[in-house]
C-alpha cells in the first residue's frame, strides 16, 4: 500500500526482569483497516495493547501514531493523540449513569476554565449542552439512548460492552483497540457486536486492532491477522492463510 | 447559549433561600435570642460545614482517604491570624469599625486559604501517586508534620510575630466574628464546591474514583484532576481555618489541629454520605450541635456519640444522604404532591420504623457475627448463611 500507516509499530518489545513478554512486534495499521491480533492465552496480546496505550513503557522499539512518536507517553496523552481502547474485563464508571460515562470521555475536548465553572458563564452551558448532544448521538448509534439515565452497572452485559465502545469512540480517536469484545457473550450478543463493529467502521472511518478468541468472529471481519505466541509474532497474513498456517495450528493445538 | 431556564430558576431560588437564611439570622440576633454562647456554636457550625464539604471533595468524590485535613486548617488559621496581627500591629487597619473587621477577615481568609492551597498542591503531587491505605498514612503524616512545624515556629507562638515564642498557644488574635459575614462565606463556599462538582472537573474526579485505569484510558489526566481536587479541598480547609482562628476566643494552639480532629471530619463525611454535599452540611451541623446538647450528661457524652455512630453504621452504612443532593427547586415542585401524600408517607415511615425495630437484634447479631467485608447492605443473606 502506498498510503502512510496510521499506526506504525517497529521492533516493539518489553522485558519484565528477565522475561521477554513481547519481542520484535511489528505492525502497520492503515486507515479504515481492521486487523486481528490472536494467539493462545498468555501469548502477550494484552501486553501489546498495554504497550500501545502507554500503560507499560516499551523497553525497545518505536510506536508512531499519525506520524508522531508515542513512546513513553502517558495513557491520556496517547488518547489525545488518537488511540482509544476497551478492556478485556469491562471497565465502566459503574455507579455513574450511561450518559455520564460517555461525557467523561469528552473531558479533554472541553475548553471552559475553572472561572467558567464557578460563574456558570454562557460558555459553560454551551459546551455542556454540546457534549451532552454529542454523547446522546453516540448512544443513539448503539441503541442506548433510552438508557441514558440508567446506572451503568445495571445494564446487561452486551450493552455494557457497547457502552464501553461508545465511550472509546467519544475520545475522537483514529485507532480503536478492542480487547476481547466478544468474551463472555452469547451468539446473539456476538452477532450484535459484529453489526456494531461494522457500523463503527462505516460511520467513523477508524482503524481497528482487535484481540479476540472467537475465531468465527475473527475470520469473518478481520482483513489481516497477526498471530503471536510467547511474545513473538509467528504468523501474519490474510485470514485464510492464517487458518492453514502449520505454525499457528501448532501453537493452538500444542503440536 | 445562555443558562437553561430551569437552571436559572434554581439559582434564583437558592439565592433567595440564602437571603432568607440571612434575614432569619438577623432577626434572631437582633431580637436577642442568640446569646454569645449560641453565636459561638453557630460559627462553629459554619466553619465545620466548610471543613466537611471540602474534605468530601477529596474523600467522597475523589475517593481518597485523606487523614490530614486539620493540617491544612492549621495553615489557614495560623496564616490568617498572623497576617491580621501584622496588619493591626502596623496600624494599617485596626479593625475598629465593622467594615474594617470584615476587610481584615477577608484578607486573613484570602492569605490563609491561598497558602493552604499551595501547601495542599505541594503535598498532593507526591502523595497522590499513592492510593488507599498508603495515601491515608502519608496524609496523616503530612498533617502531623504541619502541626509539629507550627509548634516549633517562633513567630507562631505566644504573642506572635516578633514577640513570639515557640511551643506556646498563639494569643491575642483579633476577634472577627461577624456571624452574618461568616454565613455568607459559608454559603459561597458551598456554592463554589457545588459548581465545581457539577462540571467537567467534578465528572473527571468521580470517574477517577470509579475506575482510575478507565478514566485515564478515556483521556482524563488523572494526576491533574487529583491534584486539583486535593488543592481545592486544602483551599477551603484554609478558609475554615481562618474563620476558626478569629472565631472569638482570641487564641489557637497546635493541639487544636491534631490527627483526632482530622478523623472527626472524616467521620462527619462518612456519616453525611460520601459525595453528597447536602449530607456534609447536615452531618457538620448535627455533629457540631449534638456534643453541645449532650454537655448536660458530660461523662456519658462520648459514649452516646459512639453508640450513635455504631447504630448509623449498622442501619445506613452509605451515610445519611448517600449520594443524594438536595435541590430546593425540585423540593418546591414536589411539595404539593408530598403534602397530599403526607399521611400515607408518614404511615409508611412508621411501618418501616417498626420493621427496623423488629430487625434490630438480627442486624446487630449479623453485624458482629463475622467479617462481611465492605458490603453491609445485605444482612438477610448473611443471616441465612450463618
Amino acid at each position: 500500500m502506498s498510503k502512510e500507516a496510521i499506526l506504525s509499530v517497529r521492533n516493539l518489545g518489553i522485558s519484565f526482569g528477565g522475561l521477554k513478554a513481547v519481542t520484535n512486534f511489528n505492525l502497520d495499521l492503515y486507515e479504515g483497516e481492521l486487523v486481528g491480533l490472536i494467539g493462545p492465552n498468555g501469548a502477550g496480546k494484552t501486553t501489546v495493547f498495554n504497550l500501545l496505550t502507554g500503560v507499560y513503557i516499551p523497553t525497545e522499539g518505536s510506536i508512531h501514531l499519525n506520524g508522531i512518536s508515542i513512546n513513553g507517553k502517558k495513557t491520556h496523552q496517547v488518547v489525545a493523540a488518537g488511540a482509544a481502547r476497551t478492556f478485556q474485563n469491562i471497565r465502566l464508571f459503574k455507579t455513574l449513569t450511561v450518559l455520564e460515562n460517555v461525557k467523561i470521555a469528552f473531558t479533554k475536548d472541553i475548553k471552559y476554565t475553572l472561572f467558567d465553572t464557578l460563574f456558570r458563564t454562557g460558555r459553560f452551558w454551551r459546551e455542556e449542552a454540546e457534549i451532552t448532544a454529542k454523547s446522546m448521538e453516540l448512544l443513539k448509534l448503539f441503541n442506548l439512548q433510552d438508557k441514558a439515565e440508567a446506572i451503568a452497572t445495571n445494564l446487561p452485559y452486551g450493552q455494557q460492552r457497547k457502552l464501553e465502545i461508545a465511550r472509546a469512540l467519544a475520545t475522537d480517536m483514529k485507532v480503536l483497540l478492542l480487547d476481547e469484545p466478544a468474551a463472555g457473550m452469547n451468539p446473539v450478543e456476538t452477532a450484535e457486536l459484529l453489526e456494531c463493529i461494522n457500523l463503527i467502521r462505516q460511520k467513523f472511518n477508524v482503524s481497528i486492532l482487535l484481540i479476540e478468541h472467537d475465531m468465527s468472529l475473527v475470520m469473518k471481519i478481520c482483513e489481516r491477522i497477526l498471530v503471536i505466541d510467547y511474545g513473538e509474532t509467528i504468523a501474519s497474513g490474510l485470514p485464510h492463510e492464517i487458518a492453514n498456517n502449520p505454525k499457528v495450528i501448532a501453537a493452538y493445538l500444542g503440536g | 447559549m445562555a443558562m437553561p431556564k430551569e437552571k436559572r430558576n434554581g439559582t434564583l431560588i437558592n439565592f433567595a433561600a440564602v437571603m432568607l437564611g440571612f434575614v432569619l439570622l438577623y432577626l434572631l440576633k437582633t431580637s436577642g435570642l442568640i446569646s454569645n454562647y449560641y453565636q459561638g456554636i453557630i460559627i462553629q457550625c459554619f466553619f465545620t460545614i466548610i471543613m466537611v464539604a471540602s474534605l468530601n471533595i477529596a474523600t467522597g468524590y475523589l475517593g481518597q482517604l485523606a487523614l490530614g485535613h486539620a493540617g491544612f486548617m492549621a495553615i489557614g488559621a495560623y496564616t490568617s491570624a498572623l497576617v491580621v496581627k501584622a496588619l493591626t500591629n502596623a496600624d494599617i487597619l485596626n479593625g475598629g469599625t465593622d467594615l474594617e473587621k470584615i476587610i481584615l477577615l477577608v484578607i486573613g481568609i484570602a492569605c490563609g486559604a491561598t497558602l493552604a492551597a499551595i501547601i495542599g498542591a505541594l503535598v498532593g503531587i507526591p502523595a497522590l501517586r499513592l492510593r488507599g491505605d498508603y495515601l491515608a498514612i502519608i496524609t496523616l503524616g503530612f498533617g502531623e508534620i504541619i502541626r509539629v512545624v507550627i509548634q516549633n515556629l517562633k513567630f507562631a507562638g505566644g504573642k506572635g510575630l516578633a514577640a513570639g515564642q515557640a511551643g506556646q498557644a498563639l494569643i491575642g488574635i483579633k476577634i472577627l466574628n461577624n456571624v452574618y459575614f461568616i454565613y455568607f462565606i459559608m454559603a459561597a463556599s458551598i456554592a463554589i464546591l457545588f459548581c465545581f462538582v457539577r462540571s467537567k472537573s467534578g465528572r473527571a474526579i468521580v470517574a477517577i474514583r470509579e475506575d482510575d485505569i478507565a478514566s485515564e484510558a478515556s483521556g482524563v489526566n488523572n494526576t491533574h484532576y487529583k491534584v486539583m481536587a486535593f488543592t481545592i479541598a486544602a483551599f477551603f480547609a484554609g478558609v475554615a481555618g481562618a474563620i476558626f482562628a478569629h472565631r472569638g476566643t482570641g487564641t489557637i494552639q497546635p493541639a487544636d489541629f491534631t490527627f483526632m480532629k482530622s478523623t472527626e471530619y472524616v467521620i462527619m463525611v462518612v456519616i453525611g454520605g460520601m459525595s453528597s454535599l447536602t449530607g456534609s452540611v447536615i452531618a457538620a451541623v448535627a455533629l457540631s450541635i449534638i456534643p453541645e446538647i449532650l454537655r448536660a450528661f458530660s461523662e456519658y457524652r462520648m459514649l452516646v456519640y459512639s453508640v450513635l455512630l455504631i447504630i448509623m453504621m449498622i442501619f445506613r452504612p452509605i451515610g445519611l444522604c448517600g449520594r443524594y443532593e438536595f435541590s430546593l427547586r425540585q423540593f418546591l415542585i414536589d411539595l404539593p404532591q408530598n403534602i397530599k401524600n403526607l399521611p400515607r408517607n408518614l404511615q409508611r415511615f412508621w411501618l418501616s420504623c417498626l420493621q427496623s425495630a423488629k430487625d434490630f437484634p438480627g442486624r446487630v447479631k449479623s453485624f458482629f457475627s463475622k467479617d462481611k467485608g465492605r458490603d453491609d447492605g445485605d444482612n438477610d443473606e448473611t443471616e441465612a448463611v450463618v
